[in-house]
Formats: C-alpha cells, structure tokens, sequence
C-alpha cells in the first residue's frame, strides 16, 4: 500500500510547475525561458517515476483503494474528490506522463527561440495536469472538471500561435465542437444526479464511478440493476457523445485535423497519447455501465468502424504530412471505439497504449522533417532521407507499426482487435459484427496506401524545394501563406535535443508491443503471456468473465497481406511517377477522379456545418428569427397600435433609437402571456 | 425607536452617512483623489458594523447574537440572508469604488456625485434586502433605482444621457406595475407587512372561482412582472442591452451585479415570506421565464458586436440560469437547495462579471472603443487585461474551475431535484451556446492588431489592478473552494426559509 499523496503528486508536480513558470518564471526571470522547460521536465520526470511505481504496485496485484474527500454536498447528491487507482489508471499515467515527458523534452529543441517559450511551457503543464486528473478522477463531476480542462488547455495550445487566424480559428472550432459533444456527457451527469436518490437507499453515491459501475450491474453478479433500459440507454449514448466529441468519432471529428496547426510538439502530445485519447478511455472508465446497453455497444462499433474507414480514406488524399497524420490518428481512435463496442476491452486500451508511442514518433518525425525543409506540405518535400537518415528511419518505424507489420507494437494491438471482430462477425450471414469486421480490414488497406504515399513523397524521389518553393509559388498566384512556411531550408538532421526522444520512442515502437503483451511463449523476461491485455481486464467486474484471445495465425495473415498489397500499389505507383514538380495534379492519388474531388473536400462535411447548419440554419434562421422577433414583431405590435407612441413620443424624441416604447408593450404582452400560462397550467389548486 | 433599532440599521445607516461626507469633500477638497479613497476607506465602517452584527451567531439555532425580531416596528428584519447581501453588496461596491478610480478621472465625471450616488444606491440596496413591509420595500428600491439612474446619464453625452432616461422610464414604468400589484395585495390580504400578507392571504378562499382568487392573481403576477425587469428577465429584458451600452462601464458593472442580487434578494423574500403560505404554485411561472431568458440572451448575444451589448444579453442569460435555482425553490417542502443555489450563483456571476467590465472598462477608456473588432491586438498591449477577461470569460461559459461552474451545477442540482429535469436540460444546451460568443471575444483579442489603432502598452493603476486581481481571484477560490461560501450560502437560505415555517 503506498500512501494516497504519493499518487496525487504525479497530478500536483505538473500543477506546481504550471503555478511556478506562470507566476514567478514569466514575469521575472523571461529571459531566462529555458528555465520554465527545464522545471516542467523535472516535474515530469519525477511525475512518471512515480507512475511506473504505481504501476509496478498496481501489477503486483496489490489493490489501491483510497476514501474519496467530499467537496460539495448538493442537496441529496454528494460530490467527492478522491482517487480511483486500477489497472487502466496506472497504464493511463504512465503513458501521459511518459509521453508528455518525451515531448517537452522535444520542445526545448523545436520552440527553441520562440518568444513565448515560457508561455508554451505553461500552457504545456496546465495540459498535463488536466490530463491526469481526468484519470485519477473517482467522480464523474471531479472528472467532467478536468474534461472541461484539457478542452480549455488545449485551445490553448492548438491557438498558441494566435497571431495565426487559421490558428485561432482552429483552437475556436476545437474548443466548441468538443462541447457539443459534451452536452450530451453533461446531460448523462445530469441523468446521474436524478438518480441521486435511488442511489442513496442503498448507500451508493450516483456520482462515485465504482458506485455506478455496481449500479449497473445486474444483481445475479452482485450488483444493484438500478439503471437499465432506457434510461441507461440514454445515459451512455450521453456519455459517449462526449466521448466521441474529444476522440474525434464520426461525425464530430472535424476539429481534429484543423488542430494541427499548434505547434507539432503539441500534436504529439494532445492528437496521440492523450485528448483524443481521453474519449476512449472514458468510455473504458465506464466500460461495465456501456457493457450493460447492448443497443449502445452496437452504435459505438458501427461508429467506431465507420470512422477508422472514413478517416483513413481522407488521409489519401492530404498534402500536408501532419493532416495524414491526424486523419490517421482518427482513424486508430475509430479502431479503438469499435473494439470497445465489440466488447474487447483489452485489445482497445493495448492498442490506445501502442498507439500512444508510435503516433507521438510519427508526429515528432512530421516536426523533424518540418525543422528541415521549413514546411509541411508534402508536395514541396521529397528525397530527404540522405539528408535526414535517422528521422528516414524513425518514420519508417512508425509506419511500419501504424500499418500493423510483424514485429512492431502496433501489429499487435490492431491484430487483436482484428481477432475480436473476426470472433464478432459472422461471414455467413450479415451482421453488425460483419460490417464492423469488413470496415476494420478496408480501414487497414487505406491506413497501408497513405503511409505508403507519405513516406515516398517526403523521403523518396528527388527534393521538389521545400518552404522556398512554396513561399514563392504561392506569391506567383497571390496568396500569402503567414508564418506557416519558414523559407528557411536546412537539409540536415534535427538537434540532439529531437533526436533522442525519436530515438527513445523508435525503439519502445519496436518493442513495446511484444514485451508487454507477449503471444507464443509463456513468459518474456518474466511478463506473463498476455500480460497487458489480462492486467487491464481486471479492472473489469468479474462476472463478465473477460479473457484474451489467442493468436490467430489467420487473422494476422489476412491482414498482413492487405497490408502489404496496400503498401505495394502505394509504392509502385508512387516510384513509378517520381514526379518533380511540386503540383497537386501531378500526384497520382488525383487519378481517383470524382472520388479524389470527394475527398479532398472532406465529403462536404465541413461545408455542411460551417455553411449550412452554422450560417443558414443557426445564424440566418435561428439567431434572426430571435432577432426579428425582438424588433420586428413586437415592433409591429406597437405600430398597429400606434396611439402610444405619440404620447410617450413626445418626451422621448431626443433618443436615438426609440425603443423605450417597445418595452411597455413588451411588459403588456408578457404580462397577459404569463396570466395565460398561470390559467393553462392549471396549477391554480 | 431605540438604540437597538439604531444599532441594526447601523451598516445602511452609515453607508448613507459615508454617501453624504463623500458629496461634502467634494465640495472643500481639490485633490479628487481624495474623495475616492474616503469612499474606498470608509467602507471599512459600515462593513465593521456588519461583521458585528454576524458576531455571536449561532448557526446551529440559526439565531443572530443580537435581538433582531422587528426594528422600527416591523419595518425592517435582520437576518444572515439580509447580512449575505450586504456583505454582497459591500463587496461588490468596495471593487467597483476601486476598479472605477481611473476610468471616473479619464472620463472626466464629476467625482463626489459619482461615488456619492454609488454608494447611495448601495444603502438603498442594503435596506432593500432587510424591508419587511411594502413600503420600505418600495421606498428602499427608488433609493436603489433613482442614483443608478443618475449614474447611467452622469457622463453627459449623448449616449449616456440616452441611457440614463431608458433606465429612469423603465424604473418609473415597473414601479408602477409593481405598486398595482401591491395595492391588490394589500387590498385582499389587509397588511402590509410580509408575514401579514402571508396570514392575510391564508383566509382567501382558493379554487372557489371567486372574485380574491383573480385578484390574488392579478396582484402576484403584476408583482412579477414589474421584480421581472429588475431583474433583467425576458420577456422584460429589452432595456437592458440600451442602457449597458450608453451608461458608464462601472455602473454597468454594479447595475449587473449588484442591483440584480438584491432584485433576487427580493423576489425570494416576496415568494417565500410574503406568498409563502398561498396554496399557488408559481414554479411553472418562474421555470418559463428562466428558460426564456437564457435561451433568448444568448442566441441574442452572437450577433452582437459590441461587447457592452453582449454583456447586456449575456446579463438576461444568467438570469435565467439564476431563476432555474428561482424555480427550484418551492416544490421541495423544507429543503433549501434552490434558494441556497440562486445565492451561491450570485454571488460567483458578482466575482466573474466584476472582472469582466472592469477591464471592458479600462480597455474602453484606452482603446476609445466597445467594438469587439476593436479589441484585435489587446493581448500585446496589456496582457494583464487579456488574462483576467478571458479568466471571466471562461467563467461565464461556466468552466472549471471557476465560481460559475459550481454554481450551474448547484442551480441545475436543485432543478432536477424539484423534478424540472427539462430546465436543467435547456440550462445545459445553453451553457453550450454561450461558449459560442464568449470564445469569440477571446480570439479577438489575440489576433494581430491589422489597422492603425493606438498600439501602445495600455497602463492600468494599481487600485483598478488590484480590483480586478481581487474578484478574479474570488472567481477562482469560489471554483476550487466552494464549500465555505456555499455554507454560508445554506445558512442564509434556512434562515429565509425558518421564517416561512
């Protein structure tokens, strides 16, 4: 048992620096900027030591178990604070802290000569620490809290250039399409503070999550069955909508690509290891509630499913690597969803720990690669792997490990998600299991045709010019692309201070997945075969009687065939073109015709929220049917009346705009509306 | 009259006095400067003399430890829920007398009217909360009204003169609407003290389809439409928006925080003390109006573009957030959590949207500007303005952890616990929309300044800094450290609701 503040300092470290390099670093000692880096990675380090020694207790089978502190008593609902330490929660510290660490690391070397370092690091720390509060949270209100503070952290960082409208812009669409998916997370809380009452006769608190987790279930395993049919439907579909709002799910994963235009350390941290990551793990969190609404578990597989396909569809036809990249990063949270809908708890959080390290490597590469050629667009890059021999490498790691090749770690998350569909689906007759399955694979073969393009566009071929380039052929049509080209090409490889943490996250891409999660033996360096994947269920109820799937040999050649033929037709086509010239419809993918017009519009879903619903529907309608109704209807009334105004007229006519009147009449009809809701209510006893 | 009655009026009475001896060293002394700060400083008196009145109070029996049954006969009444909204007030006055320090030198305003009406209009408030029978409650709102209305016109240009006679014809036009409701009151229950009213009342026959039945009616709701302009609520709102865009910002500022706490103040007191006994059951009627208020306040609010404006609409939507905890009140018999909430709500919405037009005022004053376009640019020129708006800004959007959130949670709480789970549900959608507008002026501001605007660094005094440093910080500690403050709140609440029982 170690002692419950030991825990809540890998949360209160990052805290304590944010508090140190807003207040005392920034405004005194500026110029020694370097110093905020420094404190936040010493914070951090001392943050994930401490998390492996949780994890290492928590392995040991030892059961943390802390009383909650109350905070707020709210007529019958009581809101308390406290700690909720199991598997999940030891595997989600150590991978925030580990890979927040990696990138502030990073950081020191790519913000170098920023003028806002330390406000980066601020912004960087204030981020963390949301983040693991939203996993150490034992109540849902605790973590509906940090929620809303990671949302509020990363607009933050997404806008951190915000002298950048397209910056600003971002973080704006970010912050507000998370928060319509909240609602619906806000509503299931609200769900849970009606029920506060049946809660308390038996002695459980609605907002505990081990409370509602008992309160699910049903009683033959001991649990209480208090929700269930469709208020439990409600309450999960609530709860997932929030969810899938942060993990960037179908249709609400229109921010995420947007969000790439923060600084790319930022995109490694938030669009890999952790925001969008928060979604699925609260659906993880609540896993033995999800569990009990099979109608729920569907649509969060077909979702799940359809976005993994959707996505990585979108990723084809992107010329800017860090938006393959965040289409790519949809893509796997899609995968995760599904398993999660499928029922394979396991594989889900195995493949969001994989994916952690191999999407930050690639993320950090993207930032590599952008350091020398002074731009993201891939169109302008090509040929630098003689220049760049160690980011060459380190990408073809993460690739290799996105697409699912044997041995890297991401193979073995995606094979067993694969394997669990594969157990799923039925292929005689049409299932939701089917579909799920068939979209899963699809999604794989379009996941190996991208990283296929990336990689030869950006290392392959000859160099087509880089930021320069770019910056002069966008003066030629006119277009003046801001600060987010750097004409400054230097073809060589990033700092050390970049390199080590490629270095460090390529070898944990090689190996994280095998050791971890060993498959043919019994025991690798001692960690028992399925290691991750049974350590994880055990935070499951028991009943559910959860276990890992063995490796099925047939599975893993299905899709390491696709794979493979994925990453042949992108490779041949794409050395076969070996084009020299930085334009657009010299890249083979536009070959595709209409469907390449449809998906570099991103299916028009943008055009449909941004001018339909957003400008049409909202503004023009909503927002001016209000708007007319203020002035005009009540407007109307009083000019159909009429004899008022020259009465009250007269006194009033040195002002401007003469709406004084209006409020009389507006008194009147409010008046007779409210006599006429009092008599229709009939609440008159 | 005695010295105890003296001595229970003495934080209004002093108040009133401090109002007087700011006007007359006005009038000797030549540094205005002065003047400010025996405003600023003589606050300590009447705060000194409610911090006396809380001393000795036994929160377990919910008695004061002073003899407070009836002062001047049944005039006024002293409880912890009338010393919660002066301590309210007082603060809220005490940041405004400091936040507006600069802005009443820059704008040229005549010092000793300004902040001798200011705090005229505070004693005023402070009586209001404490007024037991109808006519100090009418007088005491005049006095409340009246100087506000001054202060709305005191700049004396166009705008402001404009402003100043809306609020004065809107005052006029809902006291008068109020006094009929009154009058109907009195006339059917036969007194004018609250607790009479609630007695008077219990003998008139209800559901007999007899002529008090329609009376009674026609009183409460004329009582509630004319409190409802007070309180900024839709369908009465319209005025709103005009006179924050005319009147000086420091008045806004107290006129949204302070006037619209003890208009609440009011209302719970009239509902709970005056009608408490009636059989009616208004919560349908307060459940409309709060949804209409928010819901009317911020889908007006996205079109606006100027943020004096915003903030008038976005003033009716927290309104009708408040009137959720309103509504919420009555169904459950002997719990508090409505009232409780609607005071912790208040005081939270006081510490956030002091932040907020305290700044609005000073980058106001530099930028010469309430266009939100004009606000492009700010985060360079004073960053210390940037952060403490976007801190209130976050706040009012109701995000951790600030004050507001913890109250949107208390007030929707309190909604679905009387079994009005659609409130709290349009309440959520809501808190969702005003994101919308609320973002939009944090972007604003850090985007690059493109035309030729003043550019300079913007210089903000200390006392305004340390005004808005201190209710930032409020907001804060009500967001992380609720339970104190929402203690308090609950003892106010039981010591309204005692006096029902």
């Amino acid at each position: 048992m170690i002692s419950e503040w030991l825990v809540w300092s890998v949360f209160l470290l990052p805290v304590a620096a944010f508090i140190v390099i807003s207040l005392v670093v920034r405004p005194l000692f500026n110029r020694y900027a370097v110093v905020s880096g420094l404190i936040l990675i010493v914070c951090l380090t001392i943050s994930f030591l401490i998390s492996v020694y949780v994890l290492a207790i928590v392995a040991s089978g030892v059961n943390l178990v802390f009383e909650a502190h109350d905070w707020l008593i709210l007529g019958s609902a009581k809101i308390s604070i406290g700690l909720l330490v199991d598997s999940v929660t030891a595997i989600m510290l150590v991978v925030v802290t580990g890979v927040s660490l990696l990138v502030q690391i990073y950081s020191l070397g790519y913000m170098k000569g920023d003028p806002s370092f330390c406000r980066y690091y601020a912004y960087m720390a204030l981020f963390t620490a949301s983040m693991i509060g939203v996993v150490i949270a034992v109540n849902i209100v605790q973590l509906y809290a940090f929620w809303e503070l990671v949302g509020v952290s990363s607009y933050l960082l997404i806008g951190f250039w915000h002298e950048r409208s397209s910056a600003a812009a971002a973080a704006k669409k970010a912050f507000i399409i998370t928060r319509i998916g909240d609602v619906g997370f806000l509503l299931a809380i609200v769900y849970l503070f009606v029920q506060s009452d049946s809660f308390g006769a038996i002695g459980l608190n609605s907002l505990h999550i081990p409370d509602i987790w008992i309160a699910a279930q049903p009683l033959a395993a001991g649990g209480a069955a208090l929700l269930g049919g469709t208020g439990l439907l409600f309450l999960t579909l609530g709860i997932f909508a929030g969810a899938a709002g942060k993990s960037g799910q179908f249709p609400l994963h229109t921010w995420l690509p947007d969000a790439m235009e923060g600084p790319t350390p930022v995109s490694a941290l938030i669009h890999a290891a952790t925001m969008v990551a928060a979604g699925v793990f609260l659906v993880a969190r609540l896993y033995p509630v999800f569990e009990q609404s099979s109608d729920t578990m569907l649509i969060i597989a077909i979702i799940g499913a359809v976005t993994a396909f959707v996505a990585a569809a979108l990723g084809l036809v992107m010329n800017d690597i860090k938006r393959v990249m965040a289409y790519s990063t949809v893509s796997q949270l899609g995968y995760m969803m599904a398993a999660l809908g499928l029922g394979a708890f396991g594989p889900a959080m195995f493949h969001l720990f994989t994916h952690a390290f191999f999407k930050a490597l690639l993320f950090l590469c993207a930032g590599s690669v952008n350091h020398a050629a002074g731009t993201f667009n891939m169109q302008y890059m090509g040929g630098l792997r003689k220049s760049m021999p160690i980011t060459y490498v380190a990408t073809i790691i993460g690739a290799l490990s996105l697409v699912g090749i044997i041995p890297f770690a991401g193979f073995w998350s995606k094979d067993e998600i694969l394997m669990s569909a594969n157990v799923a689906s039925n292929l005689t007759v049409i299932s939701v299991g089917t579909i799920v399955f068939i979209l899963l694979l699809a999604g794989v073969f379009l996941t190996a045709l991208y990283s296929a393009r990336m990689i030869h566009l950006t290392f392959h071929g000859q160099f087509r010019g880089g930021g320069t380039r770019e910056i002069s052929d966008a003066e030629s049509r006119g277009v003046d692309l801001g600060p987010n080209v750097s004409s400054h090409v230097h073809l060589a490889e990033s700092p050390i201070l970049m390199v080590v943490p490629l270095l460090i996250l390529s070898f944990l891409t090689v190996t994280v997945g095998y050791i971890s999660n060993p498959q043919w033996v019994k025991s690798v360096f001692g960690i028992p075969k399925h290691w991750i994947t049974e350590f994880l269920i055990e935070s499951l109820p028991a009943y559910l009687n959860m276990h890992s799937l063995e490796f099925d040999p047939l599975v893993a050649v299905i899709s390491t065939v696709i794979v493979l033929i994925g990453l042949s037709i992108g490779s041949w086509v794409y050395l076969g073109s070996r084009y020299a010239s930085p334009n657009p419809s010299e890249d083979p993918i536009s070959r595709l015709g209409p469907l390449y017009v449809i998906l570099s519009n991103k299916y028009y879903i943008d055009y449909l929220y941004e001018n339909i619903i957003v400008r049409k529907l909202f503004y023009t309608a909503i927002v001016g049917i209000s708007d007319a109704f203020d002035k005009y209807i009540v407007d109307g009334v009083f000019n159909g009346l009429g004899i008022a105004s020259k009465k009250l007229g007269r006194a009033l006519t040195m002002l401007q705009t003469g709406q004084v009147q209006l409020y009389t009449i507006v008194a009147v009809a409010g008046t007779i509306i409210l006599l006429a809701i009092y008599l229709a209510s009939g609440s008159w006893n | 009259m005695n010295f105890n009655d003296i001595y229970l009026l003495s934080p209004q009475i002093s108040i009133a006095g401090l109002a007087i001896l700011t006007i007359l060293v006005d009038l000797v002394v030549a540094r205005k400067k002065a003047v400010m700060l025996i405003a600023l400083i003589g606050l300590i008196v009447p705060l000194g003399f409610a911090l006396s009145l809380v001393y000795g109070f036994d929160a377990s029996n919910d008695v004061l430890g002073v003899d407070s049954s009836s002062i001047l006969s049944s005039s006024f009444s002293l409880s912890i829920f009338s010393l919660y909204f002066n301590f309210l007030v007082l603060g809220a006055l005490a940041i405004v007398v400091a936040g507006s320090s600069s802005y009443v030198r820059d704008a040229g305003l005549p010092v000793g009217e300004y902040f001798g009406l200011l705090l005229l209009s505070a004693s005023g408030m402070m009586l209001l909360v404490s007024a037991e029978n109808l006519i100090t409650i009418y007088i005491a709102l005049e006095l409340t009204t009246l100087p506000l209305a001054a202060l709305s016109a005191i700049a004396m240009n166009g705008k402001s003169t404009e402003s100043g006679i809306k609020f004065l014809i809107v005052s006029a036009l809902s006291s008068a609407v109020m006094l009929y409701g009154m009058a109907f009151i009195y006339g059917l229950s036969g007194s004018i003290t609250l607790e009479g009213i609630s007695a008077g009342l219990s003998s008139v026959p209800l559901g007999t389809d007899s002529y008090q039945q329609y009376g009674v009616l026609l009183g409460v709701i004329l009582l509630l439409v004319g409190f409802g302009f007070k309180l900024s609520a839709a369908p009465f709102h319209m005025w709103v928006p005009d006179v924050y865009e005319g009147s000086p910002t420091p008045v806004v500022a107290f006129l949204s925080v302070a006037s619209k706490a003890v208009a609440f103040a009011l209302v719970l007191r009239f509902f709970y003390v005056g009608l408490g006994d009636l059989d009616l059951n208004w919560v349908l009627l307060f459940a409309v109006i709060s949804a209409v208020s928010m819901s009317l306040g911020n889908l007006l609010a996205i079109s606006q573009t100027n943020i004096k404006r915003l903030f008038g609409y976005s003033t009716i939507a927290h309104a009708g957030y408040i009137l959720t905890g309103v509504a919420a009140m009555s169904y459950v018999g002997d719990s508090s959590i409505g009232v409780s909430s609607v005071l912790f709500y208040l005081v939270a919405y006081a510490s956030a949207n002091l932040t907020a037009l305290l700044a609005i005022s000073q980058i106001g004053e530099f930028v010469g500007s309430d266009e939100i376009d004009s606000y492009a640019g700010l985060s360079k020129q004073s960053p210390f303005l940037t952060v403490a708006l976007v801190i209130s800004l976050i706040a009012l959007i109701g995000v951790p952890p600030t004050g507001i959130f913890i109250a949107k949670i208390y007030v929707f709480t309190a909604a679905v616990d009387s079994g009005l789970m659609w409130l709290a549900v349009v309440g959520v959608i809501n808190s969702v929309v005003s994101a919308y507008y609320y973002v939009r002026v944090i972007r604003v501001m850090f985007r690059s300044n493109d035309n030729s605007r003043n550019t300079a660094k913007i210089n903000t005094g200390v006392l305004v800094k340390l005004a808005i440093v201190v209710s930032a910080l409020v907001t804060v500690w009500l967001g992380t450290m609720p339970s104190w403050v929402m203690g308090v709140a609950e003892m106010a609440a039981v010591s309204l609701v005692n006096v029902v029982n």
